[in-house]
């Protein structure tokens, strides 16, 4: 736990959609070294939550700052040239390159030179580090030259993080990066995601409990948009309020 | 502008856009529903003014059977088009579905011309819709005119009707938002289609056909009218029958007025294309866009 | 097949059969070769948007006849214009237009772009077709055709052979050009995007700009291949920006196949070679009147059963067997 200034912190976030309030008033700190969980119902609110931080969609009230500059009203690709890195609960590999060219692409995006088109891209030396750094701290360096759709879906869901690397980002966010995974490759990737911790500010948002619990530093509970606890691992297995939205809710989903 | 004159400009502009709409709720319909982009449904207004050119000698005064007569082949016409050839085009990505109906027109003017030839043709205002009624002291206004403005607005209300107030209706309007919901909730989801592609065709036809007198008929009618129409739906937002509706409106001033201007008359034509700029610069998804499309 | 050393052998082939093409058949042959390369230029520039950026245009032609246009407005009345001042400003044209075009269809998505692309073309056609700026419905003429001068000699492209060569010579370079972007940084962003752009975007690219980009280069090109045109056929007329042309080379790129730089080159001497035998007496008879029809099934036919374009027909024909 830092008692350092926050990477990325958002206050008061909000957004309306017509009539409909999906998040309400919800402030989350990430710090540099930790995990920091969000879990939910669902239609809580994450998903929405997360769009806000990436830059997807705009709040509608509140305001988001990294290293202590407002980012608010920061476009997706600006943020991400910033050090903001997502990945996505479907997953959003480019399925016909190979998993080599999806980190180099995504890599790319830090040094463009669009214009230097006598270049090729694929001696683009920046790009090229880039992305075998992020497959071996993924693991997949072995599977690099195989096209991504020949991947397993623990394989793909592990690009989708390389990808996420690949941009070299100090905040990750990851939206249910563990969704539809078998035991073993769950291992792999909260091992990763240990190894990950100790170099980025990280926002996990699960809903396998089992992993949230046993990975994360710090975890937010969210009902209907708001915000009903926010601590210490240990303390929220005891909260009561926690216990009585989850009834139900809190076995790993299959 | 003299008022009379002003007045004049004002009916013809509306008369256009209400013909126009007829056009564009077709296809909005169709867009809305199936996700199917068609650059066929010109087409379907050409053949509904050769409808009535062909049919108009057998109906003689008969001008509201006639159009009641078009409208049913129209419809029979899109039931079959649909089955035959359209429901494969729900799946193929919007290349091919673009693809597939230009060829479509190819096919369509090619039958035309074996079967009534490509001459110009006018058509006759049956008797009781020929005429002029005064408009103040020194205009006059033509009765078909304002016939073919009120058909359209009948049309329209009939349309109102039908889309918010009847059970095919909300099975639209469910089938629109969500199709597998809608599935789920028992609507023969293929018949639907049928029906509505039915219903576009039968729309589009009847433009045709009340505009024959005014424009005659005449080969590649359809293309330039499609274009006009595909603006009135960019513009009034897809799927949206009331944006359909206000956007034909618009369209409908700006080239009736653009054409009476002083100094750009000659450049009238691009006036609708400019309003469509003004619109993607301030509103891109269009004015009336369902949210969630 | 082949491997990227050896994937420049083939189109190089190409370009040397092409060049060597005139020795051996009539004027009528060479005049429909010249045909083809035009509009493979022509093609070529909208496989960049369709075939790697994944961006459906049907206003595409728009752009191919304002550089027929230009060239030929802006030729002087009573002798040759320059190359050097023609061709370029003729691409300057078409891609002053795509800039403004592409910069406000690319704030629309899917359907709505192709929609507004179409639009955007018929109102260019409208300008050449119904205003004095177009000078008349048939068309205009050129006088004498531009003249290359490159020192003490020149390139007359009133002779046969020149126009030949320097069209030949401008498919070459664009075909080059094409194949050096689409290996390029900004080729490979574009890739990404066709592919899925909002993962671009969370990569950390502003997608629009690229897109932009793309456009306003397609538009240039369909610039070139008109001027190129105009010098082979000393005319432009409006129906070059009819919504109908834009239609055609779409189909060009998608009978060719989608994605590679040769399936625009095949489309557009297959789809060229098509039109012309519906279009002939001597082998379809009585059928030639009706070419439009024989060619609307055609395509029916060809996009149901052959999705990939001619240049899959060779691994549809081995599944096919086995």
């Amino acid at each position: 736990m830092s008692a350092a200034p926050p990477l990325l912190a958002a206050d008061g976030l909000t957004r309306r959609f017509g009539g409909l309030t999906a998040v309400n008033r919800v402030s989350i700190d990430l710090h540099s070294g930790e995990i920091h969980a969000v879990i939910g119902t669902n239609g809580a609110g994450k998903s929405t939550l997360i769009n806000m931080l990436s830059g997807e969609m705009r709040p509608s009230v509140g305001s988001i700052a990294l290293r202590g500059g407002d980012i608010t009203g920061w476009s997706q690709p600006r943020r991400a040239r910033a050090g903001i890195g997502r990945s996505y609960q479907r997953t959003t590999i480019f399925v016909e390159f190979s998993v080599f060219e999806n980190c180099r692409l995504a890599a790319q995006a830090a040094r463009p030179r669009p214009w230097a088109v006598w270049e090729s891209a694929a001696r683009c030396a920046h790009a090229t580090g880039a992305a075998s750094r992020a497959l071996e701290a993924a693991g997949l360096s072995e599977l690099a030259h195989r096209g991504a759709g020949s991947l397993s879906h623990g394989g793909k869901r592990q690009l989708e993080i390389a990808m996420c690397l690949a941009t070299e980002p100090v905040v990750l966010l990851l939206d249910e990066p563990l969704a539809g995974m078998g035991s073993e490759e769950t291992e792999r990737m909260l091992a990763l995601l240990a190894a990950l911790k100790a170099t980025h500010a990280v926002l996990l948002v699960e809903h396998d409990m089992d992993a949230v619990f046993r990975v994360a530093d710090r975890i937010t509970v969210m009902v209907n948009g708001e915000v009903i606890a926010s601590d210490l691992p240990e303390r929220i297995r005891n909260n009561a309020q926690v216990k009585v939205a989850y009834l139900g809710e809190a076995r790993r989903s299959s | 502008m003299p008022l009379e004159v002003f007045l004049v400009q004002c009916l013809n502009a509306v008369q256009y856009g209400l013909l126009l709409f007829l056009l564009a709720s077709g296809l909005t319909l169709i867009f809305g529903i199936m996700g199917v982009i068609n650059l066929a449904h010109g087409s379907f207004y050409m053949l509904g003014a050769y409808m009535a050119f062909v049919l108009a000698p057998h109906f003689g005064q008969n001008f509201l059977v006639m159009l009641l007569a078009g409208v049913l082949i129209a419809a029979a016409f899109g039931f079959v088009l649909e089955w035959a050839f359209f429901s494969y085009l729900y799946q193929r990505e919007h290349l091919q579905q673009v693809l597939m109906t230009w060829a479509l027109i190819l096919v369509f003017e090619e039958l035309r011309s074996l079967s009534v030839g490509n001459d110009v043709h006018g058509v006759k205002v049956p008797d009781w819709l020929a005429g002029s009624v005064p408009l103040g002291t020194l205009m006059t206004y033509p009765v078909y005119r304002l016939f073919a403005s009120a058909a359209c607005i009948a049309v329209a209300i009939g349309l109102y009707v039908v889309v918010n107030r009847t059970r095919l209706g909300m099975m639209i309007r469910a089938g629109a938002s969500n199709r597998d919901m809608a599935r789920g909730l028992g609507v023969d989801i293929r018949r639907l289609y049928r029906i509505v592609f039915a219903g576009g065709v039968a729309l589009a036809a009847l433009a045709g056909m009340i505009a024959a007198p005014l424009s005659s008929v005449y080969p590649n009618m359809g293309s330039g009218v499609l274009i006009i129409c595909f603006v009135v739906v960019v513009i009034g937002g897809i799927g949206s029958i009331t944006g359909a509706l206000l956007a034909s409106l618009l369209v409908g001033f700006v080239d009736t007025f653009g054409k009476v201007l002083p100094v750009f008359s000659q450049y009238a034509g691009v006036g609708v294309y400019l309003l469509m700029a003004v619109i993607l610069i301030l509103r891109p998804e269009g004015l009336l866009a369902r949210r969630g499309t | 097949m082949a491997n990227a050393k050896t994937a420049w052998l083939v189109p190089v082939a190409g370009a040397v059969a092409l060049g060597l093409l005139p020795l051996v058949v009539t004027t009528y042959g060479q005049d429909l070769v010249m045909r083809i390369m035009v509009f493979a230029v022509f093609a070529l520039s909208l496989e960049l948007l369709v075939g790697t950026t994944g961006l459906v245009s049907l206003g595409h032609a728009a752009f191919f006849g304002i550089g027929a246009y230009i060239t030929v407005l802006l030729s002087p009345a009573s002798e040759a214009g320059s190359v050097w001042l023609l061709l370029p400003l003729a691409m300057l044209a078409a891609a002053a237009y795509a800039l403004v075009v592409g910069a406000l269809s690319l704030r629309t998505k899917g359907i709505y772009f192709i929609m507004v692309t179409l639009a955007f073309g018929q109102m260019a056609y409208f300008v050449f077709h119904d205003t004095p700026v177009g000078r008349g419905t048939d068309g205009i003429f050129l006088n004498l055709r531009p003249v290359l001068e490159l020192g003490s000699a020149a390139l007359d492209l009133g002779d046969r052979m020149h126009r030949y060569y320097l069209t030949l010579a401008a498919l070459a370079a664009t075909y080059a050009l094409l194949a050096l972007v689409l290996r390029s940084r900004f080729g490979r962003a574009l890739a990404g995007i066709k592919v899925n752009e909002q993962r671009m975007r969370a990569a950390g690219f502003p997608t629009y700009p690229y897109k932009l980009a793309a456009f306003v280069l397609a538009g240039a090109l369909a610039g070139l291949a008109g001027f190129l045109l105009a010098a082979k056929d000393a005319a432009a007329n409006p129906e070059l920006l009819s919504w109908h042309e834009s239609g055609v080379v779409l189909l060009m790129i998608i009978l060719g196949g989608l994605g590679h730089l040769r399936g625009a080159v095949i489309g557009a001497a297959a789809f060229t070679l098509l039109r012309e035998l519906y279009g002939t007496y001597s082998i379809v008879g009585p059928l030639a009147d009706h070419w439009q029809l024989t060619l609307g099934f055609t395509v029916i036919a060809f996009v149901a059963l052959l999705p990939q374009g001619l240049i899959g027909l060779p691994a549809r024909l081995r599944t096919a067997r086995g």
